[in-house]
């Protein structure tokens, strides 16, 4: 039933995303040329059409296109002159390792702070947590990255202003302590802003539970609010932030594309950017879907953990 | 009459009303130098360029000699506009959609086909692919902001709406044969328009923020309007060379803004 | 045991359509309150929903909201009962059984629910889980209830689960908060039942109830509450007959107002049957 339903919304983003492409004012010839486009004539032009058909009606294309989408051929980027699958591939290994990361400690983080700020409400600490995540909340990515590398690199020179290691050497001789070095930065302030927003939400959740009945119960037994929020409020607490961290996927990516563009991160994010402005088309299709694919997939856990771990509907699907 | 629960200090309507005061403030200030000062305080000055911020310069000059504060202001009054008409355009697409939803199941079921479409891309993978379909600029940017942001509003107005046609003094008021317009208007409007209004003042703060990422990307605004993704994007040319309050400010200035916007939006929820 | 003296209440609220829409005002819900509560008995607290009833109970309890203003005395054997020995006190020597099932961790089993009511009465770990079990058995819970969530137990089960929570405490004081809505005759009675033998056992028992005739046949006194005010505080054998022994007109009428003496006539009715017998 899900995967039923994924899979009609992939075909939906497949076909806006490709309704977007045929309306925008980019030459579809120009596209697949790149650079080279001041060097053909327009015979030649002629030819690349038909070959590709771009003098077809929209749906035929969409058709044509969608099947080669299927026997897994995404296209040819133009930009870095590759397979659009072999560049993803690439770009999201080195990805991976900074959204990971920052996912983990946002999540973990979070969800820590969100559970402290609930529990004592209305006290210093909670106070100290909700001004952060307020702020942390309206704070532009790119712009939090930008004093990142003024204050850690640019000041104190901690940590590399740029890319995944030093320039110029190979890929495979880098350690993986260097990488390590060049990540931290990218992934603490990616972190940072994740953060925010399940910082809120728990603290949101606590709240409720700690004016609950359950609550008040509880504190009739003679319970402390410590009490309370250990037994009670980590169980209520836990299933909406482990929600919303899968929920997430997709905010956690858009931060990624800004931050990787700030320090100049070879991720995926980049070559979004690089695909865009450089109308790389094919590259640019491939990349919406595969992070469409990817939200999605976190979606899908999401909904299916909690009906693994509620009991009230893990019982009402029986 | 309703009870309020919370701690002895805490009043959420005076809270609502106060930030209410000075986010109005900082708008009327903000809209009002853009009207006193015009392009005047933007002008180049050669022989100030890249100036650190001092009493002559008080937050510094960029690489052409113009004021620092005046591009802010200027970027800041941009993100304002573009921010409101694109929050406007996404809150009607919202209630229309709504409306729509619960007109039959089957279009119930296709906006919420859609909603699902819209919120499983990346929301600034979406923005860029709107941005580039469209080729870029003001316009461009409005329309791509106000069309991914109303799947949030327009779930709350529909389960809303859905709620309402089944109170009973709709009911009631039907059955007295009442024309659709009369109930529109006396029973519908007067409950959805504070959802509306909460629901536009929430999205503001999103519009602005992904208005100016993707102007930063530079998929947005062009390079030659001062808008604060411009402006910091220009910044990143001169990180490593020190100077600093390119930076610094504009994103600050953006901050400030879209924190006061922010807390307005959910006093006015706690208060209403 | 328990002495209460003048206590009032105020909440804050914000009133409708009034010009200043950001300003709270605040609500008297309990006015000038004074009552005794004994060891071994059990005391009826008796009114119309919206009579202040659970209010009194969180206020003994100390579990008002922060914003509420509070003022008069409440005394516990002999000594002031303020907020730091409410703290100490609740769980140990107060126990309240709730309204509301909600009161229920959805997410929690039902026999770890009461081992942890346990441990907050003070009992070690090891000890709270034999004592929770008693407590379960005590209430006829069976194997499959204790290890039932909230939403999988009835109506009556729930209130017992509840119950067994205040028993196991081994309070002295127990406030229980209408205990019987919601359930048949049959589960009422035995709810009613288990109450008395607490009191019996030298408890004291406050029950809070709308229902008068449910309160009369287990109680020792009756105080009759209408909009936060006190009406009247009787023995419950004052409530027989026409009910001529009861100082009020309110608790008159309340009275008669029963099914069983013959449903709804007024005070002013019974007045002139008496007139014409005599």
């Amino acid at each position: 039933m899900r995967l039923t339903h994924l899979s009609v919304v992939l075909l939906c983003v497949a076909l806006v995303s490709f309704g977007l492409m045929m309306v925008s004012p980019i030459d579809p010839i120009d596209a697949y040329l790149g650079p080279q486009m001041a060097q053909v004539s327009p015979e030649q032009r002629e030819l690349i059409a038909q070959r590709w058909g771009f003098d077809e009606s929209p749906a035929v294309q969409f058709g044509h296109w969608l099947r080669q989408l299927v026997g897994g051929d995404l296209g040819w980027s133009h930009v870095y002159n590759q397979p659009v699958s072999d560049v993803i591939g690439q770009r999201f290994q080195r990805s991976i390792a900074l959204l990971g990361g920052a996912w983990l400690l946002s999540a973990l983080l979070g969800f820590s702070l969100g559970v402290v700020a609930g529990a004592k409400e209305g006290s210093r600490l909670d106070k100290i947590i909700t001004t952060y995540a307020y702020i942390t909340a309206s704070t532009p990515a790119f712009w939090l990255a930008i004093l990142a590398v003024l204050l850690f690199s640019v000041m104190l020179g901690w940590t590399p202003t740029c890319c995944a290691g030093p320039a110029g050497a190979l890929n495979q001789d880098v350690s993986f302590a260097t990488r390590l070095h060049h990540l931290l930065l990218p992934v603490a302030t990616l972190a940072l802003l994740g953060i925010a927003s399940i910082t809120l939400h728990t603290r949101t959740r606590m709240l409720a539970l700690m004016r609950s009945d359950v609550a008040i119960y509880a504190f009739a037994q003679g319970a402390s609010r410590i009490d309370v929020a250990w037994r009670h409020g980590l169980r209520h607490a836990s299933l909406p932030a482990v929600t919303l961290a899968f929920a997430s996927l997709g905010e956690l990516f858009g931060g990624s594309i800004l931050v990787e563009q700030v320090f100049a991160y070879p991720g995926l994010g980049q070559a979004t950017v690089a695909a865009g402005l450089r109308s790389d088309v094919p590259l640019l299709l491939g990349i919406a879907l595969f992070t469409t694919l990817f939200v999605s997939v976190g979606n899908m856990i999401a909904n299916t953990l909690y009906g693994v771990i509620d009991p009230r509907i893990r019982q009402g699907e029986l | 009459m309703r009870l309020v629960l919370t701690s002895q200090s805490d009043q959420p309507r005076l809270r609502a009303a106060f930030s209410l005061g000075i986010t109005t403030l900082l708008v009327m200030g903000l809209v009002a130098s853009q009207w006193l000062l015009g392009d005047s305080a933007q002008q180049m000055q050669f022989d100030a360029r890249l100036a650190p911020p001092s009493i002559d310069h008080w937050l510094g000059t960029d690489a052409l000699g113009r004021e620092l504060w005046a591009r802010t202001l200027a970027g800041l009054a941009l993100s304002f506009w573009v921010g409101c008409l694109a929050a406007l355009l996404s809150t009607l697409i919202a209630l229309s959609l709504a409306a729509l939803a619960t007109l039959s199941a089957r279009l119930d079921a296709l906006v919420s086909l859609l909603i699902d479409t819209l919120l499983s891309v990346p929301h600034l993978i979406l923005l860029m692919l709107i941005a580039f379909a469209l080729g870029g600029g003001t316009q461009a940017v409005i329309i791509a902001v106000a069309v991914t942001h109303w799947p949030s509003l327009a779930r709350v107005l529909r389960a809303e709406l859905l709620h309402l046609r089944q109170a009973p003094y709709v009911r009631i008021s039907r059955a007295l044969g009442k024309t659709r317009w009369f109930v529109l208007h006396d029973h519908l409007l007067p409950h959805l328009l504070p959802h509306c209004l909460v629901g536009a003042l929430l999205l503001f703060p999103h519009a602005i923020l992904h208005e100016a990422a993707l102007t930063f990307l530079g998929f947005g605004l062009s390079p030659s309007q001062p808008a604060i993704g411009v402006l910091l994007a220009d910044a990143m040319r001169y990180l490593n060379s020190g100077y600093w309050w390119l930076g610094v400010f504009p994103g600050l200035g953006l901050l400030l803004m879209v924190l006061s916007f922010e807390r307005l939006s959910s006093h006015l929820r706690r208060a209403l | 045991m328990l002495t209460i003296d003048q206590l009032s209440l105020q909440l804050p609220y914000y009133a409708h359509g009034h010009a200043s829409w950001w300003k709270r005002k605040w609500a008297t819900c309990l006015d000038e309150l004074s009552l005794q509560f004994s060891a071994g008995e059990v005391h009826a607290v008796v009114g119309a929903s919206g009579a202040g009833k659970s209010l009194l109970a969180y206020a003994i309890m100390g579990l008002l909201p922060p914003a509420a203003r509070l003022s008069g005395q409440l005394n516990y054997h002999e000594k002031p009962l303020d907020e730091q020995r409410q703290r100490q006190l609740r769980g140990r020597e107060l126990a309240l059984i709730p309204q509301s099932l909600s009161a229920l961790d959805p997410l929690v089993r039902t026999h770890r629910q009461v081992t942890w009511a346990a441990q907050r009465a003070g009992h070690s770990s090891a000890n709270a889980w034999l004592s929770a079990l008693q407590a379960l058995h005590h209430y006829q819970l069976d194997a499959r209830a204790q290890q039932a969530y909230a939403h999988e137990l009835s109506g009556g089960m729930a209130r017992r689960v509840l119950t067994a929570m205040a028993h196991v405490s081994q309070a002295k004081l127990v406030i229980a908060d209408e205990p019987t809505v919601g359930l048949d005759p049959h589960q009422r009675q035995r709810v009613l039942a288990a109450l008395r033998g607490l009191a019996d056992q030298g408890k004291t028992i406050i029950l809070i109830t709308h229902d008068l005739r449910h309160a009369l046949p287990i109680a020792d006194h009756v105080t009759i509450m209408r909009e936060g005010k006190q009406v009247e505080t009787a023995p419950a054998g004052a409530f027989q007959g026409t009910g001529s022994s009861l100082n009020s007109a309110y608790s008159q009428a309340l009275w008669l107002a029963l099914p069983d003496n013959n449903f709804a006539t007024t005070t002013a009715d019974a007045l002139k049957r008496e007139a014409t017998v005599a």
